[in-house]
């Protein structure tokens, strides 16, 4: 892991070098700072634009911030300082407006169990001061396969029903930014899924998507930009793509058969480190590239007498970015 | 001002209420009408008026405001702590809706229920005793102002409350024998005259006192004063919900 950290570097220094220019973007965080009354800090001077229809992946271990952040962005938490802008309109000063654009799913998933699945979403459309629309929330309770469950107390629903009853709740009022904390923390794998389609189905409408997550997959699968939180900071803003693309490097690992104490000279050319205690060598490689140089590495090992019994290739992932930023900060 | 938004909170409490009738409006009618029972009929018949009304006929004021009080306490308390118990309250916080409206719509549907509540026990009370309402006004007034303040007390106890013996502790341990020690059973007359001094420090008195008066024309202090203590524990319960929302206590961290 050690050997992608100089990479990661380089890209965190993309991090604020691949905004859209073209749009305002919908929403806009700057210099956001929080600090709990117990004195922890969960923010530490974040700054981060959202461009509209994007759909934004938060990823970042336990306790990083990501809730606090949605939390703060959303209202439930009161900001230390900083600002936060949706649409234009001051998240403190405009709520009114901020927050009519915006559709929240909770991390838990706090349903309360004697309410009447058509009447919960009824009320939640209401709370944003809109009209009672029958046609839509019947729309919405077939797109996510509520429909039949519409007369029925929440607590006959299983725990990937409640999910989408609180999806269908944060959608009762059309929100052009929807917030999905963990959407599939603790799923089976079909919902999962139905997560995905969702989120892919509310791009095309062209609903802006923030969702944090623990499972890089689920980045790497729906998200058109990536961000990682670390201990209340954006350590990294990068486009997924561009992101893959960085991905194109391997890592060779020689096994070796008798233990090395340092890399002999006539091998240094290729840059290799030395790793378990010399037990193995590792060469880091583009697969793009015209020449990886494997070639001549191998033959270069064989000159200078170094045999191995065992080689093995990796592929960066997200995940290993992830670790690797997480571990650095 | 979010009007759809505090309709939707009223209707969905309301709504609670229906799927509680047991507990809501049930259970408190037959409570007053045990005390009627136990006091009007089998320990009043022994006790002579008191001030030319009979025993029975004396304590409806006092059975009302007891339940309008401890139905106002409850069901705002409960109203509003549920949410946050399950969580759901983040629904509302999140919301383009603000905190005057959220407790106008919490406080409300309590009160609504409260009152309604109340309006069952005069008309049960009809049955059992004769009644007059010598000032319908005022007894609309002290009604009013009485399941108001009291939906607003329950609200910030609901509110302060973090787990659900906190929510029992001040409706059970305070209000319930402030009161009982309240006149609602008696003439602060009937006490000794030492008592009589201390029981003035029960802002209870001045309720069921002023409430009584609009019914028989009869009270223990000033109608007046009655008044003024009802608006100081209406105004003290607006500064603290007021306090509340400003600081965001045990809603916004």
């Amino acid at each position: 892991m050690r050997v992608w950290l100089p990479y990661l570097a380089v890209w965190s220094n993309h991090l604020h070098s691949n905004r859209l220019k073209l749009m305002a973007p919908i929403l806009s965080v700057r210099d956001l700072e929080k600090t709990y009354d117990d004195g922890f800090q969960a923010l530490k001077s974040m700054s981060l634009d959202i461009e509209e229809g994007e759909v934004f992946a938060l990823l970042g271990p336990n306790g990083a911030g990501k809730t606090t952040l949605i939390s703060t962005i959303c209202g439930l938490v009161r900001p230390t300082s900083g600002t936060i802008t949706v649409a234009g309109f001051d998240a403190l000063k405009d709520y009114r407006a901020a927050r009519k654009l915006i559709g929240l799913v909770p991390q838990e998933m706090p349903t309360a169990p004697f309410e009447i699945v058509g009447d919960t979403v009824a009320l939640s459309r209401g709370l944003f001061g809109l009209p009672p629309n029958e046609k839509l929330i019947e729309r919405l309770l077939k797109d996510l396969t509520l429909w039949e469950k519409r007369d029925n107390p929440i607590m006959a629903l299983s725990g990937g029903m409640k999910r989408r009853l609180l999806v269908a709740k944060a959608l009762s009022h059309e929100p052009k930014i929807l917030f999905l904390d963990e959407p599939t923390a603790g799923v089976d794998v079909e919902l999962r899924h139905d997560m995905w389609r969702i989120v892919g189905e509310l791009k095309e409408r062209g609903v802006t998507t923030i969702l944090t997550t623990h499972y890089i997959e689920e980045a790497e699968e729906m998200a058109d930009r990536v961000g990682v939180i670390n201990k209340g900071e954006l350590v990294l803003v990068e486009k997924k793509a561009e992101l893959m693309q960085k991905l194109g490097r391997k890592l060779l690992t020689l096994h070796l058969t008798d233990r090395l104490t340092a890399v002999p000279d006539t091998l240094s050319k290729h840059n290799l480190m030395l790793e378990n205690e010399g037990e193995s060598l590792t060469y880091i490689y583009d697969t793009h590239a015209d020449r990886t140089g494997i070639t001549t590495l191998l033959t270069d090992l064989s000159t200078a007498g170094v045999r191995f019994h065992d080689l093995q290739t990796d592929q960066s992932s997200l995940e290993d970015i992830f670790v690797g930023l997480v571990k650095q900060g | 001002m979010n009007f759809e938004a505090m309709k939707s909170i009223y209707i969905a409490e309301m709504a609670r209420t229906r799927r509680t009738i047991m507990q809501s409006v049930i259970s408190p009618v037959i409570s007053t009408v045990l005390y009627f029972v136990v006091f009007g009929a089998a320990i009043g018949s022994r006790i002579s008026e008191i001030n030319g009304v009979s025993y029975g006929a004396f304590i409806v004021p006092g059975l009302i405001m007891l339940s309008l009080m401890t139905q106002s306490l409850s069901n705002a308390s409960f109203g509003i702590y549920f949410p946050r118990f399950t969580g759901t309250i983040f629904e509302v916080l999140s919301a383009p809706i603000s905190f005057l409206e959220i407790t106008i719509a919490y406080v409300g549907a309590a009160a609504t229920k409260s009152i309604i509540v109340g309006l069952i026990i005069l008309i049960t009370a009809n049955f059992f005793v004769p009644l007059e309402i010598q000032h319908p006004f005022w007894m609309a007034a002290f009604f009013i102002l009485t399941a108001v303040t009291f939906a607003l007390l329950g609200f910030i106890i609901g509110i302060w409350a973090d787990n659900f013996e906190k929510l029992q502790f001040v409706p059970l341990l305070i209000v319930t024998p402030l009161a009982f020690l309240g006149g609602s059973f008696y003439s602060i007359n009937m006490l000794p005259e030492i008592w009589q001094k201390v029981t003035l420090i029960n802002p209870v008195v001045y309720l069921i006192s002023g409430f009584r008066w609009s019914f028989y024309g009869q009270a223990d202090v000033s109608l007046w004063l009655s008044l003024f203590a009802t608006m100081i524990f209406l105004g003290g319960s607006l500064a603290i919900v007021h306090w509340i929302f400003k600081t965001g206590y045990r809603l916004k961290p």
